[in-house]
């Protein structure tokens, strides 16, 4: 059954693309949309059977070379089986939106059969994005990572024929491959210290690699935290985080659809998949945690800022969609995994919905995407508008404070500021979050009044023609709203729950919760330890066993010291060290640290209807009063300037100076004074060359190369 | 067959013989007829050669299928092929037809042009299957005439320029290796390869003039041949003649060029360098893998200035050559498998993109890249094509391009983590030019009046990429196919290696340490 879920989308891939003559326009539009539902159904089926033990399935060996042993395999746990059914649902529901959406496309001729292409890209796309998720082993993890990034520089370069477009595909793919970098010298350390890339091996291998030092260029490391940030760079490529973030943005320029799949839902969220994925690494790299805690914090507001003065509809959801990938990841660096895969869940929903809806408004609108020139929509595109009006509820977080009743924004948010509370001792990622909250909201609500309210603003015609969705496009936003309402409440418990909860949903066995929670007794520290910290007969017995009794925790407690022996991993789909009582601490954060979101929230709802219902002409002198401020948001903070001034333009430069000069006038030009010296030879057989008898000489000089090495070949041996 | 390999090497010379002696005229059957018998013959030397890929064993790291006989003047013809040569031999008789078929469109002295590059593939295979050291470097340089032929007579404007340099470089290469084999012969008395591999060479240091020569006599040896190898891998900075052979060359001869000859230096160096010379090997590989990571990043960043297409892919395929030369000198399972790996891979790879050059090139007869744009429009076929060839140029993981990076990424993460970094880099500077040249070319609107009546690509041109694409797909997949034949020998080259080393390196590193 996992073998279908992961291959469906890719024959449907393959039929769409190659077989469309055959089957039809039509025909692999539904093909390869029933796959995927085919795949989405699996999927559930499989979460909802899940009970936490792992799976792997082998399907075919793949590198092998040395130690070096990698194979295409499926590795299922809880973590998979949530990326499972965010992907195959999200990407099911984008297929079925996509058959209204893609059904007219004014950048196409007539004629052109461009609608089988695009569902064979997201087809695709869903299929290395299920390779990612599923991977046993960091290489194909690589692969899927790869995979989607092919995906997404074919689906943005989707409109092939706009410069833009092209440009901002490479932009992305490029910008990627950057993190990648980083992504792959993680795997060759990995590799360098522990002789493997399998999950198995280096899950166990954290207490090993925190006691590890490791010479990496100019100094020494410590090798968890090496391995760590290196991963994170990867990471901060695919999910945009602050400095590798560029392409995000500039990726709007691919079809609608494609941003609410790729980048709000899915593949931007598979950098915080990762650091989840490496929990038992991470957990011993302090230092590395800090960091991806600090970048994630600094990118939720950041991106926050520069979404409150976007124009155009997509940006502003793209700067949303970063800003809540850095929430992600500051709950991922505090240690709190399972809140961080809670609002990942949540946000595929919410921000999925909010693009779909988006893109039912483009669609309305004739392509129009610039939200001055929209207005008052929602007479014209009611079901658009509840339900764009439950994505804003749901991302502002909208609920009842200090109790588990709300939106599903409103539950995963305040966790992850809750977590970071705990996680920062009220520190910086904490108050930066919270600022954002209210960013959030004043743009998230901006967004809403500029659209659906106040009077029809641009062109005249348009308005006029503007016109509801056809159902294909309607359905999956309902699907999607009701999504966005409930994932909060149902999962609440399973992810941010007590510990009891947490660890029956992520397979963690119980006594290792017992561990956390009397984290003062020495002994049972040791025991948590032994099985995380993996001495290898501890730690099987304890997973065969699934016993830890007090002989084995003094035993494992020795064998702390010398567990130079790669590891066992621990058992679980995460893992959280024995100090690790971040989500306890988060429970007990007081009143105000609970209800500082839902203020924010309110504070920025406020300030929108004042600027944008109440008083509109308030955002034009503001503005004007500041205006520096205002273009140096409205231009991104100049990152893109920067990285022109300071990159891409020195390196092109470079190429062409490296050509000339190294190339021409260095290489070439040593070369030819090299040969000065024998000239005159080679003028005479230049001059000879034009006449045209160079063979001759040229067959000449190597025959008599061959002459000469038998003869002294000969006159040697006789010697 | 006990002669498989001299049946599978001197096919295509037979082959040429019967066009040189039988075939007469100039008019269009006898063109004709030059095409078919070379296709024949390559496909035949194809399937010929899979009896060697069929029988070959890969447990056993020894040479296999050897042959031994007297020849000219007391010397021995010797042929045999070990995990390391063998796929080699099989590159080139896979190769050859394509690139034969991809020269359907030749007009000029079609008979003399099919018989160049036949006597072209018997001593490509020459120089992977030779066992003694006179017989290697008659295949070794002879293979030049051909291929200096095919640049200098069915080249581009700039043709006699081009095969020049190609010629200078080369030959001033080879003139140092064969005072080195000459050497080698005084010493040890024989020109048996397998025998020289087990030799051991002098590796005490001495001095001359006052300089003082780290590992003495194999150094010296090392340095000759490496002279030799690295213009033919090429490698920064000897590199200068390729993009320039390149461009000028028939598309053909860019194929066999780029796919097989630059894989003589890589070959060169496992079956000489490693081997027989390994403590000069050890005392030169910070040079050579600074060389090779150098070599990785300015040649990508001088692609990215290029306005010549075939120049962009030439300039890669120097960075390419940069992952071989760096996992050969990790010495480790890894680096050397990936690259042996490698070079298979940008085989098919490189070939295909001159390919990809050529269906174009044969439609406009230019190769400006600003000439093109927005052929999406006309050839979605060939879009597809070239989008999956300049995807596997940047090593997207499924290709093989994929695999020979990684493998020797990890190889020399383990021996110098600074040129690891370095190298890598290679993968956001070749996704760069490689997207950029694609974009220039083949998206954006076709606006461009010259382009309006393109057409997409023929039968002919879709039947000469398709192995290609199932070959390039099936190594990124499955990459055991390669990697179980050259596993084991890789394996006992590096364990030889490692004992040469414990052995002779001592008294190279106490001397350097005195120093």
């Amino acid at each position: 059954m996992e073998k279908i879920i992961l291959f469906a989308p890719l024959v449907g891939a393959i039929i769409a693309g190659f077989g469309w003559r055959i089957i039809g326009d039509k025909g692999a539009q539904i093909t390869a949309t029933a796959l995927l539902f085919l795949s989405c159904l699996l999927s559930w089926i499989v979460f909802i059977g899940h009970d936490g033990t792992l799976q792997q399935i082998h399907i075919l060996d793949w590198v092998q070379s040395g130690l070096l042993d990698t194979s295409w395999s499926i590795r299922l746990d809880r973590l998979t089986a949530i990326m499972l059914i965010v992907v195959t649902s999200v990407s099911a529901l984008v297929h079925l939106y996509s058959m209204g959406y893609m059904a007219h496309d004014h950048n196409f001729d007539e004629g052109v059969s461009y609608r089988p292409r695009f569902f064979a890209y997201l087809s695709l796309f869903t299929f290395a994005m299920l390779m990612l998720v599923t991977a046993d082993n960091l290489l194909q993890m690589f692969f899927g990572w790869e995979g989607v990034g092919l995906a997404s520089y074919l689906l943005i370069g989707f409109y092939y024929r706009k410069p833009s477009a092209n440009a901002a595909a490479i932009k992305a793919f490029v910008v990627n491959r950057v993190g990648d970098f980083g992504f792959l010298l993680g795997i060759l350390a990995i590799f360098l210290l522990t002789d493997s890339i399998r999950f198995d091996d280096i899950l166990g291998a954290g207490p090993m690699l925190a006691e590890t030092s490791v010479r990496f260029l100019w100094t020494d490391w410590n090798a968890a935290n090496l391995i760590a940030i290196l991963l994170f760079i990867g990471a901060m490529g695919k999910s945009a985080q602050l400095g590798l973030h560029t392409w995000l943005p500039d990726a709007m320029e691919g079809p609608t659809p494609v941003s609410a799949l790729i980048h709000a839902a899915t593949m931007v969220t598979a950098g915080v998949f990762l650091v989840c994925r490496m929990s038992p690494l991470m957990e011993y790299a302090p230092e590395a945690l800090m960091f991806v805690t600090f970048i994630g914090a600094t990118t939720a507001f950041v991106a926050a800022t520069i979404g409150l003065v976007q124009n155009d509809i997509k940006r502003v959801i793209a700067y949303s969609t970063m800003s809540q990938l850095g929430y992600m990841f500051v709950a991922a660096g505090v240690g709190a995994y399972s809140v961080a895969m809670f609002h990942l869940l949540t946000h595929a929903f919410f921000k999925a919905m909010l693009f779909l809806g988006a893109g039912s408004v483009i669609h309305g609108m004739h392509h129009e995407q610039d939200m001055r020139n929209y207005g008052g929509l929602r007479k014209k595109l009611p079901y658009t508008f509840w339900a764009m009006m439950i994505g804003t509820l749901a991302i502002t977080g909208v609920g009842i404070p200090l109790t588990h009743i709300g939106f599903a924004g409103f539950l995963s948010k305040d966790a992850v500021i809750e977590s970071a509370w705990a996680g920062t001792a009220g520190g910086y990622a904490f108050w930066m979050l919270v600022v954002a909250a209210a960013l959030t909201s004043f743009y998230s609500w901006r967004l809403m009044f500029l659209t659906f309210f106040g009077t029809a603003r641009g062109d005249k015609k348009v308005h006029q023609n503007a016109h509801e969705s056809p159902m294909v496009m309607l359905v999956p936003l309902g699907v999607l709203a009701v999504g966005s309402v409930l994932a909060g409440m149902v999962w609440y418990g399973s992810f941010f729950g007590d510990h009891a909860q947490i660890n029956r949903f992520f397979g963690i066995p119980a006594h290792h919760a017992e561990a956390s929670e009397d984290g003062h007794g020495e002994g049972v520290v040791a025991a948590g330890d032994a099985l995380a910290e993996g001495d290898v007969d501890a730690a099987a017995d304890a997973v065969t066993a699934d016993i830890v009794s007090g002989d084995d925790a003094t035993d494992a407690g020795e064998a702390h010291a010398e567990a130079m022996a790669p590891g066992i991993a621990p058992v679980g789909a995460i893992y959280m060290g024995a100090e690790n009582t971040v989500i306890d601490d988060a429970h007990h954060a007081p009143v105000w640290v609970k209800v500082s979101p839902f203020v924010a929230m309110i504070l920025g709802l406020l300030t929108a209807l004042w600027f944008y219902i109440w008083s509109p002409s308030t955002p034009r002198k503001f503005m004007e009063a500041q205006r520096p401020l205002y273009a140096f948001l409205l231009n991104k903070w100049y990152f893109d300037e920067i990285y022109d001034v300071l990159i891409v333009r020195p390196l092109k430069s470079l190429g062409g100076f490296l050509w000339k000069r190294g190339d021409g006038s260095v290489i070439d030009g040593g070369i030819n004074g090299l040969a000065m010296g024998i000239v005159p030879f080679f003028t005479r057989l230049a001059g000879r060359a034009q006449s045209g008898y160079i063979f001759t000489y040229a067959f000449a000089m190597v025959i008599g190369i061959v002459i000469l090495v038998t003869w002294m070949t000969i006159i040697g041996g006789a010697n | 067959m006990e002669n498989v390999l001299s049946i599978t090497t001197f096919i295509p010379l037979i082959a040429a013989a019967i066009l040189a002696i039988f075939l007469r005229g100039e008019d269009e059957a006898a063109q004709r007829n030059a095409k078919w018998v070379a296709l024949a013959a390559t496909v035949v030397t194809f399937l010929v050669s899979l009896f060697i890929l069929f029988d070959f064993d890969p447990s056993n790291t020894g040479f296999q299928f050897v042959e031994e006989r007297e020849w000219l003047l007391g010397m021995t013809y010797k042929m045999g092929v070990d995990g390391i040569s063998v796929l080699f031999v099989l590159l080139t008789t896979f190769i050859m037809p394509l690139a034969i078929a991809a020269s359907w469109g030749i007009k000029s002295r079609v008979k003399e042009y099919m018989i160049a590059f036949l006597i072209l593939e018997t001593l490509m295979l020459g120089v992977f299957m030779a066992l003694d050291l006179v017989l290697f470097y008659v295949f070794f340089e002879a293979g030049l005439i051909p291929m200096f032929l095919i640049i200098g007579i069915w080249g581009g404007k700039e043709r006699i320029y081009a095969s020049f340099k190609f010629f200078l470089y080369t030959f001033l290469g080879s003139v140092l290796m064969l005072v080195a084999m000459v050497a080698m012969f005084s010493d040890a008395g024989t020109t048996d390869i397998p025998t020289l591999m087990r030799h051991g060479f002098d590796s005490e240091t001495f001095s001359v003039l006052g300089f003082t020569i780290v590992g003495g006599m194999q150094t010296l040896l090392f340095l000759a041949f490496f002279a030799s190898f690295a213009v033919k891998m090429p490698m920064w900075p000897v590199h200068t003649w390729l993009p320039d052979a390149h461009v000028q060359a028939p598309t053909a001869g860019s194929v066999v060029l780029a796919a097989i000859l630059l894989k003589m230096g890589g070959y060169g160096f496992l079956r000489f360098s490693l081997p027989m010379f390994p403590v000069g090997a050890e005392v030169l590989t910070p040079l050579v893998l600074w060389m090779s990571a150098i070599a990785i990043v300015y040649t990508s960043l001088v692609a990215l200035a290029q306005a010549d297409m075939k120049k962009l892919i030439a300039y890669s395929s120097v960075a390419h050559m940069g992952y071989v030369t760096m996992g050969i000198f990790a010495a480790n399972q890894q680096g050397v498998d990936g690259a042996i790996f490698q070079m298979i891979s940008h085989g098919f790879i490189s070939g295909a993109l001159f390919l990809c050059v050529g269906v174009i090139y044969d439609r406009m007869h230019t190769r400006e890249i600003d000439a093109y744009g927005g052929l999406v429009n006309r050839m979605p076929s060939y879009a597809l094509i070239f989008l999956f060839f300049t995807m596997a140029n940047v090593g997207l993981p499924g290709t093989s391009g994929f695999i020979g990076e990684f493998l020797t990424l990890v190889g020399i993460f383990k021996v110098n983590t600074w040129v690891a970094a370095v190298a890598a880099t290679g993968v956001i500077l070749s996704a760069a030019y490689a997207l950029w040249l694609y974009r220039r070319v083949v998206m954006g609107d076709l606006i461009k009046e010259s382009l309006k009546s393109i057409g997409d690509m023929s039968g002919r041109e879709r039947a000469i990429f398709a192995p290609l694409v199932a070959m390039t797909l099936l190594l990124g997949v499955y990459p055991s196919l390669v990697l179980d034949i050259i596993g084991p020998s890789t394996e006992a080259l590096i364990s030889q290696y490692d004992t040469a080393l414990a052995q002779g390196g001592t008294t190279a590193t106490t001397a350097a340490a005195a120093n």
